[in-house]
């Protein structure tokens, strides 16, 4: 099917790998239904784009090519609601706050998007406050790999 | 809203699982202990809304940004 989507014009995507966010993103639950799409091949970026509205579409990243020690647990709650029954179907991405220069944008590593792609199920969870994970990571401290 | 009064050292349920106790008073500022399940996640609310906000932030980005892309 094709869609129309925020930064990319119309896209052609499989509806096979349409992803469901049971409870949306945080502020935004109202939208459930979103696609991953490649935004650039030099870049690690990655689009998040709402199938149900255009306009509804977040930059996101691997946490890891900005910090490359980034981990955190799995509760048992975030685990049954995205049906994991494997680590490696797991990937997680984080959100991008683009800005007028790369510079001054930043990474959320305070609310991950974790997401089950054997399952297509993906959350938006929030780490421990007590952990030092800032919600805005600057995006210029690229240190591990884009892979 | 329900409103309780609680004294310190006193303590409420929610549910049969999630304990909140008043530890102390001191001027404005309450401290609570908190047993609740593993599954059950404990977050101070600003947290949440930041985040809200980080999220609304985020949609607002335009697509210049590819054209910074390109540049870089």
């Amino acid at each position: 099917m094709k869609i129309a989507t925020k930064f990319l014009g119309e896209v052609e995507i499989d509806e096979q790998d349409i992803l469901t966010f049971k409870q949306g993103l945080l502020g935004l639950e109202e939208f459930k239904k979103f696609i991953l799409i490649p935004i650039s091949e030099e870049h690690p970026l990655v689009l998040l784009q709402s199938i149900e509205q255009e306009d509804i579409g977040f930059v996101v990243a691997y946490p890891f090519a900005f910090k490359k020690d980034y981990s955190f647990d799995l509760s048992e709650e975030d685990i049954e609601q995205l049906q994991i029954e494997n680590e490696k179907d797991i990937l997680t991405y984080a959100v991008v706050t683009m800005k007028e220069t790369l510079k001054d944008s930043t990474i959320n590593l305070l609310a991950p998007l974790v997401i089950n792609l054997k399952e297509k199920f993906g959350k938006q969870i929030v780490l421990h406050d007590n952990k030092s994970y800032p919600l805005r990571h600057p995006l210029e401290s690229l240190e591990g790999s884009a892979k | 809203m329900l409103v309780l009064s609680r004294k310190k050292d006193e303590s409420i349920m929610i549910g049969d699982q999630i304990e909140i106790k008043i530890l102390a008073v001191e001027g404005d500022q309450i401290k609570l202990g908190i047993v609740a399940p593993k599954t059950i996640k404990v977050h101070r609310s600003e947290v949440f809304e930041a985040i809200q906000a980080q999220n609304r932030e985020a949609l607002t980005t335009s697509s210049s940004f590819l054209e910074q892309l390109k540049k870089k």
